[in-house]
């Protein structure tokens, strides 16, 4: 189904107003933008994190279609047994709508903590979309640095101190891990390209299997930048080549996106405040490490997607 | 009616769960659990259950999934030992707290450090504040029929709670005996139709579970988590009841065994109950007037009915397979001697800790237990509360 912003501003949003996200944040918009993409009533989960937190405080629920929380590092786990469940009575003849299960958690819940579970679930090839909205530390306890916090960012606990001069490692490439999986379709996304994120969410739910789609979700708190300026931050990652946006059909490898002309890691870390100790004179080395980083990984994605 | 078969405790477990046919079962393999699995998992690979069998990669998503697919209304089952109940512990207690009727075999394993396959009860008294109804049980049959019951127990509309059933690993997972099994309609019938109020798959009538709940509601939430408990006592007497008529055997909340008359007795779980019931008809023919409860509701707790059983009781040992480091003897001997306490019965309880990790218990050693029972009748005077039996010192 092709996208249109007319047809989409007619449905109903899944994910009703009135919860507790921030103000600016894109994790409430990917979740608001995977829902409206299903074509197919859609069972929701969530790891703990921001979204759970913000979505559910009892008695009160945004959500508009059945949901399940359950823990941290297990939501993978948890809409497996869903998706098992929705089998079993299926064949039973108990059951006979067509139903959809995604699964989102942050990169806390899904690069660190529930990496186990998620790799167990797509292993087992349980019919489900697992949605990582990345805002790249764990925001809901107070921005600790994760597995996909940046080299060189401030977080709680990668602060930018006299001697270390915030996050030592790189973040982890979990897309190519989960590509790794061979599993039917995996991409990487923003919310600020909603077509091309919407239309990858409609790909992974046309599948039948697993799928990964891992989304940048810029965090006005965390990263330190205007609220109104989410999806900028989410477009200038994009056009620096720090989240290159492809998709990995069945092992093929393709750019969805290719910015025009690269532009400098500066353009991007220069807009946020976690970065900001990376300008003086004696950190400038940090953010050539990242500039190398960054290019590295763009080749790298280049040579997988143009051979 | 039933059929008389040679099973191990595993192999008894594993029929049951073939003839209760779950929609899901999650699992992962820890021994001695591992068999259990084999065993359900050929019945599946054979088409004998149309189970959608999910083989996790952990325990902690074993019960995650089974949490999943219960919230999603499918009758689910689940097993495993020691430490991989450890692992699951933090879903354990969510399973419980979402109301959702999950079965699990416990097949008791000590918990490591050091690690250690054998039996003891750390494994299950661990969990006992997790909201979980525990039956216990002395036999392979009792592993079988529990199961079987469990199912009802925790679907029971007034009950909504998971449901363990505890099976001592080796000395009953691997162990040979004789049983009767029902045949599979019968199963069928008695566990019935799971017809579950709220589920998640019922995409026209969408609900939130597990949702984030703060000091307003939190509190209300463990109440009403007390409250099923309490109302799973009558529940658990009725299913037995009506598993009586379908089986002829009778289950209750504990089992007094030469219990009329008695002034001594013990009080045991699992397996132990066995021993325990050959050296009190051996002491009986000697005229002592020794006699044993066997609990097998641990959770609820059926602290009015112990009182009861134990009046004209003169002096009482808890024997504890597992340990509080710490504490005041073992969690049953607290719980029992807890319970005693302002009951308007007064008389000596000792605790006697054993079996930990696997180490075998005598005959020899209860006739012992039995024995200082009497010296502190005789004497009044207790020379140990709590005491370990069968340990190198």
């Amino acid at each position: 189904m092709a996208l249109s912003l007319k047809e989409l501003s007619q449905r109903r949003d899944l994910l009703s107003g009135g919860h507790r996200a921030c103000a600016g944040c894109a994790g409430s918009t990917v979740i608001r933008q995977a829902l409206l993409a299903a074509d197919v009533p859609v069972v929701a989960g969530c790891s703990t994190g921001c979204m759970e937190v913000v979505t559910t405080i009892y008695p009160y629920t945004a959500w508009r279609v059945p949901f399940i929380h359950n823990a941290f590092e297990n939501v993978a786990a948890t809409i497996s047994g869903v998706e098992a469940a929705y089998r079993a009575l299926k064949r039973q003849g108990k059951i006979d709508r067509e139903i959809k299960f995604i699964a989102f958690g942050g990169d806390g819940g899904t690069y660190d903590i529930g990496i186990q579970a998620l790799s167990g679930a797509m292993e087992r090839g349980h019919d489900m979309l697992y949605i990582c909205y990345d805002n790249e530390a764990y925001m809901n306890t107070g921005i600790q640095r994760s597995g996909a916090t940046p080299h060189g960012a401030a977080t709680s606990t990668s602060p930018a101190g006299k001697k270390i001069p915030g996050k030592r490692e790189f973040r982890k490439d979990l897309t190519s891990v989960m590509a790794a999986h061979d599993i039917p379709y995996v991409a990487q996304a923003v919310p600020s390209h909603w077509r091309d994120f919407m239309g990858k969410v409609q790909k992974a739910l046309s599948v039948n299997g697993p799928s990964f789609i891992n989304v940048l979700a810029p965090c006005p708190r965390g990263w330190r930048f205007k609220d109104k300026d989410s999806m900028e931050m989410a477009r200038l990652a994009v056009e620096t080549c720090f989240w290159p946006l492809y998709e990995v059909e069945k092992g093929t490898w393709k750019l969805t996106y290719k910015p025009k002309e690269k532009r400098p890691i500066t353009d991007w870390i220069g807009r946020q405040g976690r970065f900001r100790h990376l300008m003086k004179e004696e950190n400038k080395h940090v953010i050539d490490e990242l500039q190398a980083n960054v290019d590295y990984k763009w080749e790298q994605i280049l040579k997988r997607c143009e051979g | 009616m039933g059929k008389i078969v040679a099973l191990t405790g595993n192999d008894a477990a594993g029929t049951a769960m073939i003839q209760i046919r779950p929609d899901v079962v999650a699992a992962f393999p820890i021994t001695p659990q591992t068999e259990l699995m084999h065993k359900f998992a050929e019945a599946v690979a054979d088409g004998d259950v149309d189970t959608e069998f999910v083989s996790v990669e952990s325990e902690h998503s074993a019960m995650s999934a089974a949490i999943g697919a219960s919230a999603a209304g499918a009758r689910v089952m689940t097993a495993t030992a020691a430490n991989g109940f450890a692992l699951m512990w933090e879903v354990v207690y969510i399973a419980a707290s979402y109301r959702l009727p999950i079965v699990m075999t416990l097949v008791n394993r000590a918990l490591s450090g050091p690690i250690n396959i054998h039996c003891d009860h750390s494994d299950s008294m661990g969990g006992r504040d997790a909201g979980w109804i525990q039956l216990h049980s002395e036999n392979s049959q009792e592993v079988y029929d529990n199961l079987i019951q469990g199912v009802k127990i925790a679907e029971n509309r007034d009950v909504l709670l998971p449901v363990m059933v505890t099976s001592d690993g080796f000395i009953l997972s691997h162990t040979l005996e004789r049983m009767e099994i029902l045949d599979n309609q019968g199963v069928q019938d008695f566990v019935g139709e799971n017809h579950p109020q709220h589920t998640l798959l019922d995409v026209d009538h969408p609900i939130t579970f597990g949702p984030l709940d703060l000091p307003d509601y939190y509190f209300e939430h463990k109440r009403q988590q007390v409250l099923a408990m309490e109302k799973a006592k009558g529940v658990i007497l009725e299913v037995g009841r009506e598993f009586k008529k379908l089986s002829g055997r009778d289950y209750w909340l504990f089992e007094e065994y030469q219990m009329e008359g008695a002034e001594r007795a013990i009080v045991a779980l699992g397996s132990t109950a066995g021993t325990v019931k050959e050296t009190v008809d051996a002491l009986r023919e000697k005229g002592e007037k020794v006699g044993l409860i066997k609990l097998r509701v641990f959770r609820p707790f059926p602290k009015e009915e112990l009182v009861e059983a134990l009046k004209g009781i003169k002096a009482l040992v808890v024997l504890d397979r597992s340990n509080s480091f710490g504490g005041f003897g073992g969690p049953l001997f607290t719980e029992i001697r807890s319970t005693l306490y302002g009951s308007g019965l007064s008389f000596e309880v000792l605790n006697y800790i054993y079996g930990l990790g696997g180490r075998n218990i005598s005959l020899k050693e209860i006739e012992g237990v039995y024995s200082d029972l009497k010296e502190v009748i005789e004497t009044s005077k207790v020379k140990e509360r709590i005491n370990y039996l069968g340990v190198r010192e």
